[in-house]
């Protein structure tokens, strides 16, 4: 029963994803810090799925399926701003600055 | 080796990879070590008796999602300009917020499982987590009775079976969505 330390690990994986979205300006590796802290969310649901049941199991497969769709979509969008700024840096993305 | 000792080398393994994924100024080496710590999350969910997440974590975390960023990656042909990583001030920030957020997580896994036993007022004499929630138990043996995939389908086709549905109209938006916006002209 790995519970206790599962939970830990997956405090970490998220405070290093939030880490990595404060620290990165590029937007894809923004997008896969975003990825990095939807997994560590993933591993708390199936650390307690062990004793809470398989539900967690169950909501981990559509965290994984929202996932993919906001990868797809999110990734179509950097594609688009790409095309009018030629770039995928944050700081030359400033559209609603004042 | 005892299931301890391999826990704790992929969670190290997916602590490590996870750590290089953010300090690396190259995007193609995240992803890539974004993908090693998804196969180490997949090698603990074996470990955490779910076989089924197990391997679509594989397939589609670690093949769909992850190759979909490298394929953009590589199409904008990214990471040839400067470093992307912020100043100092952003990097203090990040530190702080950083561990105020790992103190919250810690003390929040603290009051599992057995407080949470505590808390519902159903702790047993015993103590073990599994004694006071009957759905946990349930769901130890259901998998020795039905299969892996069986023990996940059933609550996933039966209780969860508008929202899974939901889902695949979610998936076929996003299809349709990515393409329009993806499309220089209709």
């Amino acid at each position: 029963m790995l519970l206790g330390p599962a939970l830990l690990v997956s405090a970490a994986l998220f405070t290093i994803g939030v880490a990595g979205v404060l620290l990165r300006r590029n937007a894809i590796v923004l997008f896969m810090c975003i990825e990095l802290m939807l997994n560590a969310v993933n591993l708390t649901f199936v650390a307690l799925s062990q004793v809470l049941g398989l539900t967690g199991q169950v909501i981990v497969f559509f965290v994984m399926t929202v996932a993919a769709a906001e990868a797809a979509v999110g990734l179509a969008i950097i594609l688009a701003i790409f095309r009018h700024t030629r770039s995928v840096d944050l700081k030359n993305i400033t559209l609603l600055k004042g | 080796m005892s299931a301890e000792t391999v826990f704790y080398l992929l969670a190290g393994a997916a602590l490590v990879s996870a750590l290089l994924c953010i300090g690396q100024r190259n995007p193609v080496a995240s992803a890539l070590w974004l993908v090693s710590t998804m196969f180490a999350l997949a090698a603990i969910y074996v470990l955490l008796n779910a076989q089924f997440i197990a391997a679509i974590q594989v397939l589609v975390y670690a093949g769909a999602v992850m190759v979909l960023f490298l394929f953009v990656i590589m199409l904008l042909h990214v990471g040839r300009e400067a470093t992307d990583i912020r100043g100092p001030g952003w990097r203090i920030a990040a530190v702080v917020i950083g561990v105020l957020l790992l103190g919250e997580l810690y003390l929040l896994s603290r009051v599992t499982p057995g407080g949470l036993a505590v808390l519902s007022g159903s702790a047993g004499a015993a103590g073990s987590p599994l004694e006071a929630f009957p759905a946990g138990r349930a769901g130890q043996l259901a998998p020795a009775a039905e299969g892996v995939v069986g023990a996940i389908a059933r609550p996933l086709f039966q209780t969860y079976l508008v929202p899974f549905e939901i889902t695949s109209i979610l998936l076929l938006a996003a299809a349709v969505g990515a393409v329009v916006l993806a499309k220089r002209k209709l």
